[in-house]
């Protein structure tokens, strides 16, 4: 299978992650959004590592996936934490912490 | 011996470092006697250097003692070193002997000042200068002595400094000072342009490849003459030693009158070669001399505090010594340095001693009567005037008289010139039996209480007064004409090897014969006797509430020169810096730097705005970025 069609792939996951975590005001959907992103980036490295017939490019996918879940765990415990105290998961709600 | 001369200026250097060090720890009498032995001993190494010169073949007995070199640049190098010669050694011994007595009369006159430690500290450093002045082998080191002396000058005269007029005073002499020596240091740039070197003796020897009255020539020995119209108080640059007398008495004698300045004196006839083929130069300085020995004198008669009187007669006296120096007389110049040093010396003393006497009164409308109350100040300062007057055989007749003799024989207008300088010489005698009268003639006009306070000085200030009238009656043997038949005129022997060259030029006194030298004489003292049956008839019996009208009214304020140069130079001045203060300071550069300060305000002021805590508006900058970087890279590449 040509390169191409794994970057279209990956060029297509990444804007609809930029644009969900854009448009969305829902904080899990743009945890999940980011995701989406990181995965289309590891999408194109594991492409590319087939590619060159290089496995060191799957190093880093390990590495991304290991520090996304991180952060989906802390992301996710910020968002119960903040459900807790305002009762909604609106992005927008956030700015006022500076009250 | 001449290898030791470095002791004469280490002593006073070393007094200072004492004296100002330990102003605060030292007792009085420490801090009074310790600098007054260091000019001691520099003047008995000065007397031993002077009998050794003395018994020199005079054409070798110049000798360069070189400390170490001083800088070097390029091939340009000048050397630490001190020239020992007819002429410096002369004046280690004026300066030294008579510092020496100043320091001892200020002993007495300065005891109940609280700065008495600063005041000897700073009047060692000033002994320091001038003998760096007068031994420097070249023009470098003199002229760290004439800038040292300066400073020294505006330390003394602004010593009592919370006073504000007295720190204006020294503030005012500084700066005049500066004029001249711009006029010097160019001077000094000249002869280096075209000579490299600005030691004396190659100079001296190089001078001869110049053309005489060239371009160059003119241009060095006009800026030098500059520099001493400042040092020395000749016209323009004058006004400021009036004014120096803000400082204590004891250094008016020693710096504004005896010592300081007489080094532009010094500085030409140092030079002398060089002024010698700049003919030009020497009329220009003759022009000076006669005007400011004139307008000063006439200052002189009508002044009414006692050391303005002295003051202009400086002035006046000095105006003399440039005369002679316009006419090539070297030697009469230095002749009357010497004989002024000791009179004028002796007079301002005098003066402090009355003053001392008069708790600080100088008005001398407030005297009069001190004859009886202070008869040994009341002798000397009698001898003072008479030898100031030019009445023979004391001193002063003889240095006028021969600076006269020289006006008179010098060309085709040599007659206006010496008839001016003898109107010149009237004043002289009348102002200052003037003062002698109202001083000590007549009825005391002061207060009560005044009356009652005054006495005569101490032993330590009346010593050195009655030194100094000796000095007075006795310092024109060193050079009494051949025509009274007592041998040679010792300073023309002794300063000969120094002026070879410049005298042989303009021997005129030759052309007067025998008789015509004794008539002029006989007319000098006939007419300083008429200026003191003037000044015994107008003032014997003074009545302080005449007030000057007219003429006497525009002598007693000065001419109007202060205001004049108030109005021409220093409101001007003012006036621009206010322009340039409301213009260019508060708006060019203040609104330069709060534009800046404005500008910052205003843009961030438009900017916090974008600072909103939107996340989702950050992500789309952030994005917008970086898609704008992306875009950018593809079209670079």
């Amino acid at each position: 299978m040509p390169i191409q069609y794994y970057l279209y792939l990956s060029l297509a996951l990444f804007c609809t992650g930029i644009i969900g975590a854009l448009m969305r005001r829902n904080a899990i959907v743009i945890l999940m959004c980011i995701e989406l992103m990181l995965n289309a980036v590891n999408l194109l490295l594991v492409a590319f590592s087939n590619h060159f017939n290089d496995a060191s490019a799957q190093i880093f996918v390990f590495f991304i996936m290991v520090v996304a879940a991180a952060e989906v765990s802390i992301g996710l415990a910020i968002i119960v934490l903040m459900y807790r105290r305002v009762h909604s998961i609106d992005i927008n709600i956030l700015n006022r912490l500076k009250n | 011996m001449s290898q030791y001369i470095y002791l004469v200026p280490l002593f006073p250097l070393i007094g200072f470092l004492i004296a100002g060090l330990g102003r605060n720890v030292l007792g009085k009498t420490l801090l009074g006697w310790i600098p007054s032995m260091a000019v001691l001993a520099s003047f008995v190494v000065s007397l031993l250097i002077f009998r050794d010169v003395q018994h020199m073949d005079p054409e070798h007995a110049s000798v360069v003692v070189q400390i170490y070199n001083f800088f070097h640049v390029g091939n340009f190098s000048v050397n630490f070193s001190f020239q020992v010669d007819q002429l410096s050694t002369l004046f280690l011994l004026i300066i030294t002997g008579i510092g020496f007595l100043i320091h001892v009369y200020s002993i007495g006159y300065m005891s109940h000042d609280e700065g008495f430690g600063k005041y000897f500290a700073y009047l060692n450093l000033f002994v320091f200068n001038m003998l760096l002045l007068v031994l420097g082998s070249n023009y470098i080191i003199m002229f760290i002595g004439w800038e040292g002396v300066g400073l020294c000058s505006y330390l003394l005269i602004g010593f009592w400094y919370k006073k504000k007029e007295y720190g204006n005073a020294a503030k005012k002499a500084f700066i005049m000072n500066r004029i001249g020596d711009l006029g010097f240091l160019i001077a000094v740039f000249l002869i280096i342009s075209r000579f490299g070197t600005t030691e004396f003796s190659e100079v001296f020897r190089s001078q001869a490849g110049i053309v005489a009255n060239g371009p160059f020539i003119l241009a060095v020995t006009l800026c030098l003459f500059i520099g001493a119209t400042g040092k020395s108080a000749q016209l323009p640059l004058f006004t400021w030693l009036p004014d120096a007398m803000a400082g204590p008495t004891p250094v008016s004698a020693l710096i504004h009158a005896a010592t300081m300045v007489t080094a532009g004196v010094y500085m030409i006839v140092r030079s002398n070669i060089l002024f010698t083929i700049a003919p030009v130069t020497q009329h220009i300085i003759l022009m000076v001399g006669l005007a400011t020995a004139l307008i000063a004198a006439t200052i002189a008669t009508r002044q009414n505090d006692i050391k303005k009187v002295l003051a202009y007669s400086t002035v006046s006296q000095l105006g003399f010594m440039f005369m002679a120096i316009g006419v090539g007389a070297y030697t009469a110049a230095v002749f009357h340095v010497i004989t002024h040093a000791f009179f004028k010396a002796l007079l301002f003393l005098g003066s402090g001693s009355v003053i001392h006497g008069m708790s600080g009164e100088q008005d001398i409308r407030m005297m009069g009567g001190l004859k009886e109350k202070m008869k040994t100040t009341y002798y000397t300062f009698l001898i003072g005037c008479i030898a100031i007057a030019g009445i023979p055989p004391l001193s002063g007749f003889f240095s006028k008289d021969e600076i006269m003799m020289h006006l008179f024989t010098n060309g085709a207008f040599g007659k206006v010139f010496w008839a001016l300088g003898m109107i010149a010489a009237f004043m002289t005698a009348f102002y200052m039996f003037r003062l002698l009268f109202i001083t000590f003639f007549g009825k005391f006009r002061g207060t009560h209480e005044q009356a009652h306070h005054v006495h005569e000085s101490p032993a330590l200030m009346t010593m050195p007064l009655i030194v100094l009238a000796i000095l007075s009656i006795g310092g024109g043997l060193i050079g009494v004409p051949e025509v009274f038949g007592l041998g040679e005129h010792w300073l023309k022997e002794w300063l000969e090897p120094i002026l070879l060259k410049s005298e042989l030029a303009h021997i005129y006194i030759n052309e007067l014969s025998h008789r015509g030298e004794l008539l002029l004489m006989a007319i000098a003292v006939i007419i300083a006797f008429l200026g003191i049956i003037l000044a015994w008839s107008l003032y014997k019996n003074y009545d302080a509430k005449k007030q000057n009208k007219g003429i006497a009214k525009f002598l007693e304020d000065k001419w109007l020169f202060d205001e004049a140069y108030d109005n021409a130079i220093v409101k001007p001045t003012f006036a621009a810096a206010n322009v340039l203060k409301t213009n260019v300071e508060e708006q060019v550069i203040d609104g330069a730097v709060n534009g800046v300060g404005k500008l910052l305000h205003a843009a961030s002021n438009r900017l916090r705005y974008l600072q909103s805590g939107m996340v989702g508006f950050y992500l789309f900058i952030m994005v917008a970025g970086i898609i704008a970087l992306a875009i950018l890279l593809f079209f670079i590449h």
